[in-house]
């Protein structure tokens, strides 16, 4: 599949102006210098927002790529990593490992750091507008928003529910809210997990956050139990968590699926009750996890379809909305691939690939993807799924026959094996995208 | 960084490393083939960690790895499952690139 150049060049703007006084002519120099010896015009202009895992390692692959200003828009000086976060929860890590340094990507030549939030895209005049009414100009824009929280969802879970409630799935201050609330508990107690209905960010995170409850549960208030009410009726991983569960915490962990009365459609906060279609349960710490949409900017900028996701070509991750943007990461729908920290890497690599290739006026080759993620059930044991994808009928379709999870009734080596992957891939992946 | 430049990118690949590719193959650095990114995602540029490092093995080494994960001769926990989602043609592609390229 191809894709025509962008026919416009683009003139300069203020925005260019605002970027070099605002963040420094040093950071943007080096592609300047560079931009005569390979292009006759100036370097291309790339506006990437958002500094999780696709937006800052799209940003790297793109400054990398030659003859590319790039600017990373990202608010948050720093990034608090979500895969792991679960582990923050049950008291077993720092959430100082979960923090990686935004602000140092400006030390990467051709990537300037914007450190305000994207609120307008003009798509038309090729303009992104910042919170400090700075214009921001590009030739191709890439968004990486991740998710946003629905508060408009479950009623009575609104702000100050969710800080009553922890939703806790964006990783941060909503994480130590949930382990404070979960070391408060009386022995005895319940917590009580909402898993949310598809599509949504980490489809075993639920499942994983359940597991290592537990195991903090069984090590320090052993009579306590974790109850899951679900909006759907099977999830991520499912045998191998609930072989997990029963062989690790038994009696501990209820799932209620959705055709079990599972969907919470209501809250009560101060009273910490649930409210499903089939009844109320109070609960001791309450981690409602609401659906989910694209981060707000996607909306904004057209980006997002009825479903609040957004749908992309599976090749160039180019919105099917709008022209000369594309959607990266947890914000993209467009096939099979789960919502994860490995897809959100993958999809922003071949992304930098595509827009450097549209940029240069050549084709791009049909991308293949991979995703693998862990999930642990307990300190020193996880469990996976992996998938590989390509393009197919205009979606990113699994390759059949590859693929699946880790076996059911391994032994406990496979798991501790599975652990230690799963740490050294966190390592790698913060590595070559924050370091 | 991340495999997503290492192809492509004169200036990160270093000129030492140019120009022994440049000796070797016939045209510059290329692009990576479908699917080469994805290792840089656990494979780590240096040794560290569970994971294995590519860099320094061989087109040759890549591909018969490959070829004992998919068929199930070697014992793996994920690259079962990956190798399997891969041709011949492709991770040959894939194998060349990452001997060369060393992302």
């Amino acid at each position: 599949m191809t894709r025509p150049a962008p026919s416009r060049t683009g003139s300069p703007r203020p925005s260019r102006r605002a970027v070099l006084a605002g963040l420094g002519a040093a950071a943007l120099a080096p592609a300047a210098l560079a931009a005569p010896a390979v292009r006759a015009a100036a370097p291309a202009r790339v506006v990437v927002v958002g500094g999780g895992f696709a937006g800052a390692s799209c940003a790297r692959a793109l400054a990398g790529a030659g003859g590319i200003a790039v600017t990373l828009v990202e608010p948050s000086a720093d990034y608090v990593a979500c895969p792991f976060s679960n582990a923050v929860i049950a008291g077993l890590r720092d959430l100082r490992r979960q923090t990686f340094e935004v602000a140092a990507l400006a030390r990467v030549p051709g990537l300037a750091h914007a450190p305000r939030a994207a609120v307008a895209v003009d798509a038309d005049a090729r303009r992104v507008r910042l919170d400090d009414g700075t214009q921001l100009a590009y030739d191709r824009l890439v968004l990486a928003p991740g998710i946003e929280v629905r508060l408009d969802a479950i009623a009575g879970y609104d702000a100050a529910a969710a800080e009553a409630m922890p939703h806790a799935w964006k990783a941060g201050s909503q994480t130590l809210a949930l382990r404070r609330q979960l070391a408060a508990m009386p022995d005895g107690g319940v917590v009580v997990i909402a898993a949310p209905p598809n599509p949504f960010r980490c489809p075993p995170g639920p499942y994983e956050r359940a597991s290592l409850i537990a195991h903090f549960l069984k090590t320090h208030k052993p009579r306590a139990k974790v109850l899951i009410l679900d909006a759907k009726d099977a999830f991520s991983k499912q045998r191998l968590f609930e072989e997990a569960w029963a062989a690790r915490y038994p009696g501990m962990i209820e799932w209620v699926s959705l055709s079990f009365g599972g969907r919470v459609i209501e809250v009560d906060a101060a009273a910490r009750t649930l409210v499903t279609e089939f009844g109320r349960h109070r609960a001791d710490v309450a981690n409602v996890i609401p659906p989910q949409r694209a981060g707000p900017i996607a909306a904004a900028a057209g980006v997002a379809d009825a479903s609040g996701w957004c749908p992309v070509d599976p090749v160039t991750f180019e919105s099917r909305l709008v022209p000369e943007i594309h959607v990266i990461g947890d914000a993209a729908i467009g096939g099979a691939m789960p919502k994860s920290a490995f897809t959100a890497n993958g999809q922003a690599l071949v992304c930098a690939a595509a827009v450097a290739d549209l940029l240069a006026g050549r084709a791009s080759a049909e991308p293949k993807l991979v995703n693998t993620c862990y999930s642990l059930v307990a300190p020193d044991a996880a469990i996976s799924i992996a998938g590989v994808y390509r393009p197919r009928d205009g979606l990113l379709a699994e390759v059949a026959g590859a693929g699946g999870t880790s076996p059911l009734g391994a032994p406990e080596a496979v798991r501790a094996a599975e652990a230690a992957y799963a740490a050294a891939w966190f390592e790698t992946l913060t590595r070559r995208v924050y370091a | 960084m991340s495999g997503g430049r290492g192809g492509r990118a004169l200036g990160v690949a270093g000129a030492v490393v140019l120009g022994v590719i440049g000796l070797a193959a016939p045209a510059p650095a290329a692009a990576p083939p479908p699917g080469a990114l994805a290792c840089g995602g656990c494979h780590p540029p240096a040794p560290q960690g569970a994971v294995p490092s590519l860099r320094g093995r061989s087109a040759d080494t890549i591909v018969a790895d490959m070829r004992a994960f998919r068929d199930g001769a070697r014992p793996a926990t994920v690259m079962d499952r990956i190798a399997k989602g891969f041709s011949d043609d492709e991770t040959r592609a894939i194998a060349d690139w990452l001997a060369a390229a060393q992302p």
